[in-house]
């Protein structure tokens, strides 16, 4: 009996708690605040470090729909730009009730978690009936219309209460008052209340609810129903409710990092969130490969940033980015590079 | 009246989807990608031929030629580059590949030729067909687009059904390994396919670029984005669901800008497809595949 | 007579025109070992395939220990007490051995999905002993050294024992069992047989296995179906069906 304690013991041991995910964030935290703390980072880095954690709670996010789910989903900027202008309209309208940021904050991220969750989950109901590319082209229609929609909404309020006008702009909001959204423009005027610490924040529970769920039996179910769907319906499994429960909480991230996102600048517009930011967080997953948490971390986190350590290149920069990409997909997807490498590293070992 | 105008003038728009939905429901047919740079390829070819007739003059037809040949020629270097060394890859990884060469391309072209929009002249005499006294016009750009159209299904449909190649790319597309052993040559094929998907792209470009005459570095994505919903629309792998996809998003979009509201005819189109694909999950013509047990 | 824990009455299928399995009579009784032979393309995998709704049957009715479960979906067959193994294997293949066994527990797992993300006592509790069990279950087939490969990459042999494990996991009072010993080299077969009679007397549970390997099917089913071209052929005690004109016909052709 101790045996199989002992190795049941290995086996928990072995599983994903996610260690490396935690150190990686907190770490990363820790090194931007020294910095900053010496007054040894730019303004320019400093502005990037708010939106670098949101892409990486949004990637991870999208992990766990593409990677662990298995179901591919090209409109995860929707999402986000549910939660950003939920957290601009929530937090705007509360400017003056709640004065504590923190506490504003605190609010806005889990109104526009909560918003993003409930239109996630109506969204799902008819995007989880297909299945492969059909699934991706649905979503990508949503994250359009998503888009199309905020477009088009004009959001104010004064002494009077809310104004609301859709397509046109037949608010009258008076000198008391302000407009919250204002159509294709998006949100001005918004208070800056995300900090580097509450990103970091958020992400850290993120990486708890991924890294929680991956280790519970929705986890095992989730990505059983994406190796296999028959057998996972002949052993018990609510596939639908399964694969429901992946999206709504992938999306629910997507929109509370969004929140943090919108509120870190003083104007967002919906043009902001739109199909190439869906594509640009799917390569974060793929690069950092499909299910793997802690190569999304890192793969965000360096891909934000190349960019903009390309800026020396100037007008060079994005064609040297998208190289990069083609480069890294040939190099890894080169079966005679990987035996290469592996052949090396076997000897290497031998050697040891 | 103005339903009449504004059908013909959505039949037109979504001929042009149809041409650039064949690029991409071909591709997807046979080397079984998502092609994302294809909507590129047309700003490519817009250039192309923009270049010709401003900077060379030579005359229009000249220009249609040498834009259809320099977008097969490219189409066939970036199948050799960057998507045939994936063939094996997972589907993923040739997404976001393609998607780098799109990037490439659109920021290439920014720097060559920067950002801001070249008028295009139409290859044809503009102005349009009066008909009923003046209450219903159409425009000869309108016209052409549709009757290329027509003429560019009845051969691709003949040469899909009646030819060796044809038949090989049929072949392909159901087996590529049973393909292989009968003989076909695999890789061939499917750098036909992308030739002639590009080579469409090129036609696409000119008419579109002549329909709306403004040439920049990301003026493939949108029509793009489109054609590939119409593809889907149809049924992916499918040509005529291109071509019925195509016609019906440029309807519904031509139709929806005229009734409804131009800020959301996206809105609107995105949302026809996505009650499309509920009644029918693979498209309007698409094969359903059942998993076996 | 003992009781019967699964009864099918006229169960057929249509596949568009095609009748692919018709009029098929069969029970099981409580705690036996059923065998359910023929040729290739005979509809056995298509039978079995209806027992477990992967197809939903044309006509006729299945009754599992009396109750009607011919209008339950695959999941609520599954909690009904049906399990089973597949022809060509499906397992989780990212998954590691341990887990595609603890993925069979899902249903008996009594925590929710709050009680994963917090971590909760009750969730402890369940998953600790969720792999005790899940590890008992692996030494059944000498299992447990493997268990925290991912499943796609063990040998086809443990592949398809560990698609038994997966299955029993379920808790089930009927096994389905499609061709379990394909594959298998002779010693392994026998081997095989022996497992299935302890898993048999161990869970008390029936058993309905499909097989070509006639050694395995006559030396431990206790009543076997033969199918042709969808329909029974004969059912009857393995002397019965090896006497039977017409199955001899049926497996060798001419007169």
């Amino acid at each position: 009996m101790a045996n199989i304690k002992d190795k049941i013991k290995n086996i928990y041991k072995k599983k994903n708690s996610g260690v490396m995910s935690y150190t990686i964030v907190i770490g990363l935290y820790l090194v931007m605040e020294i910095l900053m703390k010496t007054g040894n980072l730019t303004n320019l880095i400093k502005s990037l470090l708010v939106p670098c954690v949101c892409y990486i709670i949004v990637a991870v996010a999208l992990n766990l729909c593409v990677g662990l789910s298995g179901e591919l989903s090209l409109g995860h900027a929707g999402f986000m730009s549910i939660g950003a202008f939920t957290s601009v309209v929530v937090s705007g309208t509360l400017e003056e009730v709640i004065t504590n940021d923190i506490l504003r904050l605190v609010i806005a991220v889990i109104a526009a978690a909560l918003v993003a969750s409930i239109i996630g989950y109506l969204v799902s109901i008819p995007v989880l009936k297909l299945e492969g590319d059909y699934l991706a082209i649905v979503t990508l229609a949503f994250g359009q219309i998503i888009k199309s929609i905020i477009g088009n909404i004009y959001l104010g309020i004064d002494e009077k209460g809310f104004q609301f006008s859709f397509i046109e702009d037949t608010t009258k909001i008076s000198e008391n008052g302000k407009m919250l959204i204002s159509g294709p423009t998006g949100a001005t005027g918004i208070s800056r209340i995300s900090t580097f610490t509450a990103a970091v924040v958020l992400c850290i529970i993120a990486l708890i609810i991924v890294y929680h769920l991956i280790n519970s039996k929705d986890g095992r179910a989730i990505m059983a129903a994406r190796d296999n769907r028959i057998a996972s319906l002949s052993v018990g499994i609510n596939v639908t409710r399964t694969k429901t429960l992946a999206f709504v909480m992938s999306v629910m991230l997507a929109g509370a990092a969004g929140a943090i996102y919108g509120l870190n600048y003083s104007s967002i517009s919906p043009a902001k969130f739109d199909f190439n930011q869906s594509i640009l967080i799917l390569v974060y997953v793929v690069l950092g490969g499909l299910g793997n948490i802690n190569g999304t971390i890192i793969a965000a986190t360096l891909l934000y940033i190349l960019p903009e350590m390309l800026r020396s290149l100037a007008d060079y920069r994005m064609l040297i980015y998208a190289l990069i990409l083609i480069v890294i997909m040939l190099v890894t997807n080169n079966d005679k590079l990987k035996n290469r490498i592996n052949e090396l590293l076997r000897r290497k070992k031998k050697h040891e | 009246m103005y339903f009449i105008t504004y059908l013909i003038s959505g039949i037109g728009l979504g001929s042009v989807y149809a041409l650039i939905a064949l690029g991409y429901t071909m591709v997807y047919g046979i080397a079984k990608m998502l092609n994302f740079a294809h909507g590129d390829i047309i700003m490519i070819g817009a250039y192309v031929a923009f270049f010709a007739l401003s900077r060379f003059n030579v005359p229009a037809y000249l220009a249609v030629l040498l834009s259809v040949v320099v977008c097969i020629a490219l189409g066939i270097t970036i199948e050799k580059l960057a998507y045939k060394p994936l063939r094996k890859a997972a589907s993923l990884s040739v997404l976001i590949t393609a998607i780098g060469v799109s990037y490439f391309l659109e920021n290439g072209a920014q720097l060559l030729w920067t950002s801001s929009p070249k008028m295009f002249s139409s290859i044809i005499k503009s102005g349009a067909l009066e008909l009923f006294d003046g209450q219903l016009s159409i425009s000869y750009i309108t016209l052409l687009t549709i009757a290329t159209c027509i003429l560019i299904m009845i051969a691709l449909t003949y040469f899909i059904n009646n030819t060796k190649t044809g038949s090989a790319m049929r072949a392909c597309s159901e087996d590529k390994g049973a393909a292989s052993l009968m003989g076909i040559n695999v890789n061939r094929t499917i750098s036909i396919t992308f030739a002639i998907g590009s080579g469409l792209a090129a036609v696409a470009a000119v008419l579109l670029a002549s329909t709306y005459p403004s040439v920049y570095p990301t003026m493939g994505s949108m029509p793009g984005i489109k054609a590939f919903t119409a593809a889907v629309f149809g049924g992916v792998g499918s040509i005529p669901g291109a071509l019925l996809g195509g016609l019906l998003l440029g309807v519904i979009e031509t139709l929806a800008k005229g009734y409804i509201s131009t800020q959301l005819s996206d809105a609107i189109v995105f949302a026809v497809l996505i009650i499309v694909l509920l009644l029918k999950p693979t498209g309007i013509l698409g094969k359903k595949k059942s998993e076996k047990v | 007579m003992s009781e019967e824990i699964l009864r099918v009455e006229g169960l057929g299928i249509d596949f568009g025109g095609l009748t692919a399995v018709n009029n098929l009579n069969m029970t099981i009784e409580k705690g036996k070992i059923a065998g359910l032979i023929g040729p290739n393309g005979a509809g056995k995998t298509t039978v079995f395939n209806m027992l477990t709704k992967v197809y939903q049957p044309t006509r006729g009715t299945i009754y599992l220990n009396g109750e009607d479960i011919t209008k339950k979906t695959t999941i609520e067959v599954c909690k009904a007490g049906i399990a089973r193994t597949f022809q060509n294997i499906r397992l989780f293949d990212k998954l590691s051995v341990i887990d595609n066994v603890v993925i069979g527990m899902h249903n008996s797992l009594e925590y929710t999905t709050l009680d994963g993300i917090f971590k909760t006592r009750k969730y402890k509790k369940a998953e600790k002993e969720a792999y005790e069990k899940a590890m008992d279950l692996l030494k059944i087939f000498s299992l447990e050294d493997d268990a925290d490969t991912p499943a796609g990459s063990l040998p086809y042999g443990k592949q398809r024992r560990l698609e038994i494990l997966r299955a029993l996991a379920t808790n089930p009072s009927l096994l389905l069992l499609d061709e379990p010993a394909a594959g298998m080299n002779p010693s392994e077969t026998k081997d095989l047989m022996e497992t299935i009679s302890k898993i048999r007397d161990r869970f008390d549970i029936s058993i309905l296995l499909i097989e070509h390997d006639m050694k395995l099917v006559m030396g431990i089913c206790e009543k076997i179906t033969v199918l042709n071209y969808g329909m029974v052929l004969a059912s009857g005690t393995p002397e019965d069906i090896q006497n039977n004109p017409d199955v001899i016909k049926a497996y060798l052709g001419g007169e």
